[in-house]
C-alpha cells in the first residue's frame, strides 16, 4: 500500500482514472441530452407536450406535489409497502427453504407445485386478492409477497441443497444433529445467496406493489400513475415514473451496498 | 498386540436406482494401537467407503467392525475424520474453525477452549487465530483442519487424501509437518492415499487393495534403515524407500 510505485505503474493508474471519469462523464453527457431534446422538442412543438410532457413541467410538478406534501407521502406509501413486501417475502420464503431441505420428502411433493406457481405470473392474481384481503394496503403487500416468495424459496433451497457434501459430513463425523447441520453449515453458507435473492426481491416487490396500488387505488406512485392516467395529466404520470425509477434504484442501491459491507465482514 | 480397530469380513453395497455397487467385498483387517497404516489402491476401490465405515457414517451390508473391542453403532466419538479438502468454514476465524467439533458435541468450555488454543499456538497458528481461512496459506490451512479434529481429542484419526489438493513442494513439507504432529500427540492414523512414495514415508504399514470391489490385496511392514530421529523426509533417502516402492507400484497394477 506504501510503497513507492514505479512511474510505469502511476502511469497504468493515470490512466485507469481517466477511463473511468470519461465514463461517469458520458453517462451525464446522455441523460443531458435526452432531457434537453426532450425539452426543445416540446417548446419547438415537434411533441405535444400534453401528450409527452416535458422536463420543465415536471420540475414544475414535482415543486406543487411537494408543497402539498403529497409527493412525499405517495413515495413514502410505495417504498414502505416494497420494503414490507420483499423482507416478508424473504424471510417465510426462507423458511419454507429450511422445510423443504428438511424434509427430502416434502420437497419431492411440492416440486411440481412450486414450478407451475414460478412459471405463473402472479400478476393475473391480483383481482383475485383484492377480493379475498380487500382494498386496502394489504392487497398490495400480498401483491408483493406473492411476487417474490416463490423465487426465494426456490433460489434459497437450491442453494441449500448445493451445500458441499463433504462439509457435511465433516459436521456429521463429529456427531452434529440435522439442527446443528443447518445451523454451522448449510444455512451460513447461503447468506450470500439469501443476500442476493434480496436484490431480485427488491425489483419483484416493486411490480407487485405498482400492480396492487393500480388496483387499490388509494395511495402510492402506481396509483399517481393510473390516475394521472385516468385524468389525461401526463405531467403526473411522467414525473410519478421518474420518481419511481429512481426510489426503484435508492431501494437497489441500498441492498447492494449491505451485500459488499457483509461480503467484506466475511 | 492390542487391536484399536478390526474389521471381521466386511462387505459393502451401495444402492442406487441404476443398480447395486459392491464397493468392499469381505475385508478383513486390524489396526494396532499407535500404529500409522496406509491404504492404497485404484481409484474408485472403496478406500472412502472403508473410512466412511470404520467412522460409523455408514453401516456395513454385512460383516463386523470393532473398536477398542466394542462393534461400531452410529458414530465413534473414538474417531476423527480429516478429509480431502481442508474444508474451513470462511466465515468463521481459525480458532473459531478449530473449536466447532467442540461446539457440535456440546463440550465447550473454557479447559477445551484452552486446550484448542493450546494445540494452535504449538502447531504455529497462535498468531493466526483470529484470520480467516482465505488469509492463509494452503499448508496452514491443512494444519488448521489438523487441530480442528484433534481439539475434540479421538483416538484414531482417519485421513482420506489429505494432501491431494496442495500442490508438490507444500505437500511434502505438510506431510512431515501432520506426521510429526500425530505422533507427538501418540495418534493410531489411517491414512487414504494413491502417493506410493508418501505412505512408503509415513507409515508403519501399508495395505495395497485390489480393484473395486475391494478387498486386502496384500500388506507391507515397512522397515527402513534411517537414523534415530526418523520422519518422512528422512524416510525417502533410506536404502530401501525404492524397493518398497517399486513393490507396491507394481501390485497397484497400473495400466494407463
Ligand atoms: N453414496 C454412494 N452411492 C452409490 N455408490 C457409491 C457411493 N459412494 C461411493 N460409491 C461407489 O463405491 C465405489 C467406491 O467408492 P469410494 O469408496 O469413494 O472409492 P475410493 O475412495 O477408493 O476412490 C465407487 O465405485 C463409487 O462409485
Ligand atoms: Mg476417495
Amino acid at each position: 500500500m506504501y510503497e513507492e510505485h514505479s512511474s510505469e505503474h502511476k502511469e497504468f493508474i493515470r490512466k485507469e482514472k481517466v477511463t473511468k471519469n470519461a465514463v461517469i462523464i458520458s453517462r451525464i453527457i446522455i441523460l443531458a441530452a435526452i432531457f434537453l431534446l426532450w425539452e426543445a422538442a416540446a417548446n419547438l412543438k415537434w411533441i405535444d407536450p400534453f401528450i409527452m410532457s416535458q422536463p420543465t413541467r415536471i420540475v414544475q410538478t414535482i415543486i406543487n406535489l411537494s408543497k402539498d406534501g403529497s409527493l412525499f407521502l405517495h413515495t413514502g406509501v410505495t417504498i414502505y409497502e416494497t420494503i414490507i413486501g420483499f423482507l416478508s417475502g424473504t424471510i417465510l420464503g426462507t423458511f419454507i427453504a429450511v422445510l423443504l431441505w428438511w424434509s427430502n420428502f416434502a420437497a419431492r411433493v411440492l416440486d411440481p407445485y412450486l414450478v407451475v406457481l414460478n412459471a405463473l405470473p402472479k400478476t393475473a392474481l391480483g383481482p383475485i386478492i383484492l377480493v379475498w384481503v380487500g382494498g386496502t394496503t394489504g392487497s398490495i403487500i400480498v401483491m408483493a409477497l406473492l411476487l417474490s416468495i416463490i423465487v426465494t424459496i426456490l433460489n434459497v433451497y437450491q442453494s441449500f441443497k448445493s451445500c458441499d457434501e463433504d462439509k457435511i459430513k465433516l459436521l456429521k463425523t463429529f456427531g452434529a444433529t440435522k439442527v446443528q447441520i443447518l445451523k454451522k453449515v448449510v444455512f451460513p453458507s447461503s447468506i450470500p445467496e439469501i443476500i442476493s435473492t434480496l436484490k431480485i426481491n427488491v425489483g419483484l416487490s416493486l411490480v407487485g406493489v405498482i400492480v396492487g396500488e393500480f388496483l387499490v387505488s388509494k395511495a402510492g406512485l402506481g396509483y399517481l400513475i393510473i390516475y394521472g392516467g385516468q385524468v389525461f395529466k401526463m405531467d403526473l404520470v411522467m414525473t410519478s415514473v421518474i420518481i419511481l425509477a429512481m426510489a426503484a434504484a435508492l431501494m437497489y442501491l441500498s441492498v447492494a451496498w449491505i451485500e459488499k459491507k457483509f461480503i467484506k465482514m466475511r | 498386540m492390542d487391536k484399536v480397530v478390526e474389521l471381521k469380513n466386511v462387505t459393502m453395497n451401495y444402492h442406487t436406482l441404476d443398480g447395486e455397487t459392491q464397493a468392499i467385498k469381505n475385508l478383513s483387517l486390524d489396526i494396532r494401537r499407535g500404529e500409522f497404516v496406509s491404504i492404497v489402491g485404484p481409484s474408485g476401490c472403496g478406500k472412502s467407503t472403508l473410512l466412511s465405515l470404520i467412522s460409523g457414517l455408514i453401516k456395513s451390508s454385512t460383516g463386523e467392525i470393532l473398536i477398542n473391542n466394542e462393534p461400531v453403532k452410529g458414530l465413534s466419538r473414538n474417531v476423527g475424520y480429516m478429509p480431502q479438502r481442508d474444508h474451513l468454514f470462511e466465515w468463521l476465524t481459525i480458532l473459531r474453525n478449530t473449536i466447532i467439533g467442540l461446539e457440535i458435541q456440546k463440550k465447550l468450555n473454557k479447559d477445551t477452549m484452552r486446550g484448542a488454543e493450546k494445540l494452535l499456538e504449538e502447531y504455529g497458528l497462535g498468531e493466526f487465530k483470529h484470520y480467516y481461512p482465505k488469509q492463509l496459506s494452503g499448508g496452514m490451512r491443512q494444519r488448521a483442519a489438523l487441530i480442528r479434529t484433534l481439539a475434540v481429542n479421538p483416538e484414531i484419526l482417519l485421513l482420506d487424501e489429505p494432501f491431494s489438493s496442495l500442490d508438490y513442494q507444500t505437500r511434502l513439507a505438510i506431510s512431515e509437518e501432520i506426521w510429526l504432529i500425530i505422533k507427538k500427540e501418540k495418534k493410531t492414523a489411517i491414512l487414504v492415499t494413491h502417493d506410493i512414495a508418501e505412505a512408503v514415508s509415513m507409515s508403519d504399514r501399508i495395505i495395497v487393495l485390489t480393484r473395486r470391489p475391494g478387498e486386502v490385496k496384500s500388506e507391507h511392514d515397512i522397515q527402513l534403515t534411517t537414523c534415530e530421529n526418523k520422519t518422512p523426509i528422512i524416510c525417502r533417502e533410506a536404502p530401501e524407500f525404492r524397493i518398497y516402492f517399486n513393490m507396491i507400484w507394481k501390485e497397484l497394477d497400473v495400466h494407463v
